[in-house]
């Protein structure tokens, strides 16, 4: 697997308004990236094996000033087998990826080819077969069900391609509800909550219920939930697929604002090309196996740049 | 947010709660019923034997209630007064007997002779006349319930207790009969010369002790004084005559029977509609897994599902209940609704809806949170 660090561009800055860009400091984080962090980030590629990562795993857990340096979740020569008997099925082949603190990285790949797989496994409600996943330092080898729930509470947040909000709840209950599993002071967690939702832009739909909210409000009051419990990692799961051009490009907008906060890193899952503008670092997957890497390009350029491909072998 | 969820969970699909709340409603309604039938039908076989001033009672051997009647012969008397501890032994009649109404035709009753000034069971809540009118000549004292049954009036009126002129001098109200045969009150030497027993014998012998007198100890010893009859507590004298009536009988295992059916049909009512729920509901369930909540959480937000529809289904149904109760007082077999029947009926209801979440447990343990990604 490979660690790519290039020099990054600015990210492409849509027209609309970003939610929450300036709300994204009230939680301890400046949600800014500074131009000469993004410079920081450049200065070539480092390769490293599963095995290296794995050394890496600890020193990369460490702040070491350069917020984008940290790794928060990386995974190791993972190998998942799904199915049983003679239906069974190698889903991944060896996938080894460490996402970094303060980017937002796209996996792109075509349906079967393992992305939700990896996303599951990243997300720590699968387990790998073999290999191993370091979330925030802490490896899910051995880990039950409910230790695997803890570090999900604890360090992820989750938006789905259905939203999967609650429709009997609001929006600002949806958002409390994550809250209330980590087990939160009920009113230190509607402070937050309603944080959450002014983050997103919007503060003016806190009692709508789902069904009165559209697509994109909808989708953003997921991104709240996801966001409201401070989670190092966010995992959006084709968070576009079910919106149109417009709104897609401002959930996209919104994921890539919160991405720019220096302790959280955002995986997107997706199928959509109007997503690619918004990503620090696209990865691709094909067959179980991440194909290629790259890093997005200049400012105001759609185009994705510093593309290094590189076929792996598989692992297995 | 656990009971926000349970409660909107719960609310969200109207017609999905009404089915449940009605299957709790008659399950309440049909348990509270049988079990408040159950408790008439034991206050009415032990009424005598419960409101009787007395720790033990002798009584013919194999007697098995109150209403039988066959004859001591009095030297049970006697001897029971020579044993240490006891302080007064009270002789009491009981025998059923033909009630001649002044109209013409009879009614079975239960003639029950005892003597005011012995205080071992006399008549209680007399509401019409007094306790020593049913000394006055021919006196007796029935239940104002029974006054259609027995073809008089009231308070007055005159019948014949087999060949023996009467005159109801005294009316109580509550005092029923489970065998629906009325009580006749009068005093002990009344009761002896109708029946044609002599003055020596009686039905039973309530022995009251002397203060401090090991209740134990004086069973004991009447009886091994007294072996060709028997001597029991209160409490078992009670209790043999409710396995006599309710058991023996069958009726209490129809009334108990009854009340286990309603508690099955609502425990599968509510299982079914939570089951279902549940299952309409199981990609929330799994979401709020992804999200990582624990098992726990979620099992907690069923059995509040179970909960409150189990508690809103108990008030409707104790609702209904206590009207029945309203409407049974007066009949041939009142139905009696305490407060620890209804807190039972409470926690029955609370334990029904606990197990019926068993069903929609199971179902979510086995979710994946996994097809949160699916959709």
């Amino acid at each position: 697997m490979t660690d790519v660090k290039d020099a990054g561009g600015k990210r492409p800055v849509s027209g609309k308004k970003r939610a929450g860009r300036s709300k994204s400091g009230t939680n301890g984080r400046t949600g800014k990236r500074a131009a000469a962090v993004r410079k920081q980030a450049g200065g070539g590629g480092k390769q490293a094996s599963g095995r290296n990562n794995k050394q890496a795993g600890a020193a990369g857990n460490k702040h070491s000033g350069d917020a984008t340096d940290r790794v928060v979740l990386r995974a190791l020569d993972v190998v998942k087998d799904l199915g049983e008997g003679a239906g069974k099925v190698r889903g991944l082949k060896g996938v080894s990826l460490s996402l970094k603190a303060g980017e937002l990285t796209l996996l792109m790949g075509p349906s079967g080819s393992g992305k939700t797989t990896l996303l599951s496994i990243l997300g720590c409600i699968l387990t790998p077969t073999s290999g191993d996943v370091i979330l925030d330092g802490r490896s899910v080898i051995g880990k039950g069900p409910e230790e695997l729930a803890a570090l999900r509470r604890e360090h992820i947040g989750f938006v789905f391609q259905s939203y999967n909000l609650f429709p009997t709840l609001n929006a600002e209950e949806n958002v409390r509800l994550a809250l209330d599993v980590r087990g939160d002071d009920p009113r230190e967690a509607v402070s937050r909550a309603r944080r959450a939702l002014e983050q997103v832009g919007l503060g003016h739909r806190m009692k709508s219920h789902p069904k009165n909210l559209s697509g994109g409000e909808q989708q953003r009051v997921a991104v709240a939930r996801a966001l409201a419990g401070e989670p190092s990692v966010i995992l959006a799961d084709e968070p576009t697929a079910a919106l149109d051009s417009e709104n897609g490009q401002a959930v996209m907008a919104l994921l890539s604002e919160i991405a720019q906060d220096k302790s959280r890193a955002v995986l997107a899952v997706t199928h959509d090309p109007r997503t690619l503008p918004f990503a620090d670092r696209i990865v691709r997957i094909e067959d179980g196996l991440i194909v290629s890497e790259e890093r997005s390009g200049a400012a105001g350029n759609n185009t994705v740049q510093n593309i290094r491909k590189r076929k792996r072998k598989s692992h297995v | 947010m656990i009971l926000t969820l349970a409660f909107r969970n719960l609310f969200h699909d109207r017609i999905r709660l009404v089915v449940t709340l009605v299957g709790i409603l008659f399950s309440i309604v049909l348990v509270a019923v049988q079990l408040g039938l159950y408790l008439g039908s034991t206050r009415m076989i032990q009424g005598m034997i419960n409101h009787s001033n007395a720790q033990l009672w002798i009584t013919p051997y194999g007697t098995s209630s109150f209403e039988e009647n066959s004859l001591m012969d009095g030297r049970e008397n006697n001897t029971a007064m020579a044993v240490a501890g006891v302080a007064r032994v009270v002789p009491i009649i009981a025998a059923f007997v033909r009630w001649r109404k002044p109209a013409g035709g009879n009614t079975l009753s239960v003639l029950i002779g005892t003597d005011a000034s012995d205080g071992g069971l006399i008549p209680w809540n007399i509401v019409k006349g007094s306790i020593d009118d049913i000394s006055l000549p021919d006196g007796v004292a029935v239940d104002k319930s029974y006054l259609k049954e027995l073809g008089i009036a009231g308070l007055g009126s005159r019948a014949q207790v087999l060949d023996r002129r009467v005159r109801v001098r005294a009316l109580t109200d509550g005092i029923r009969s489970f065998t629906r045969s009325p009580y006749i009150f009068t005093t002990l030497s009344r009761a002896r010369s109708i029946i044609h027993a002599t003055s020596d014998q009686a039905s039973f012998y309530l022995v009251q002790l002397t203060p401090g007198a090991d209740p134990q100890a004086v069973l004991t010893e009447l009886r091994a004084r007294l072996p060709d009859v028997e001597v029991l507590t209160r409490q078992a004298f009670g209790a043999r005559a409710l396995q006599h009536w309710l058991f023996k009988t069958g009726a209490g295992i129809a009334l108990i029977g009854g009340a286990v059916l309603g508690l099955v049909v609502g425990t599968v009512i509510v299982a079914q509609t939570l089951y279902s729920s549940t299952k309409d509901h199981l990609n929330e369930f799994a979401t709020l897994r992804a999200l990582g909540s624990s098992k726990g959480y979620i099992y907690r937000v069923i059995l509040a599902q179970a909960g409150l529809s189990g508690f809103v289904g108990y008030v409707l149904g104790m609702s209904v209940a206590m009207f029945v109760v309203y409407l049974s007082q007066g009949s041939a077999l009142s139905m009696v609704m305490t407060p620890n029947l209804a807190l039972g009926l409470l926690a029955l209801t609370l334990g029904m809806s606990t197990i019926s979440a068993v069903g929609a447990i199971t179902k979510v343990m086995r979710i994946d949170p996994a097809m949160v990604f699916s959709r």
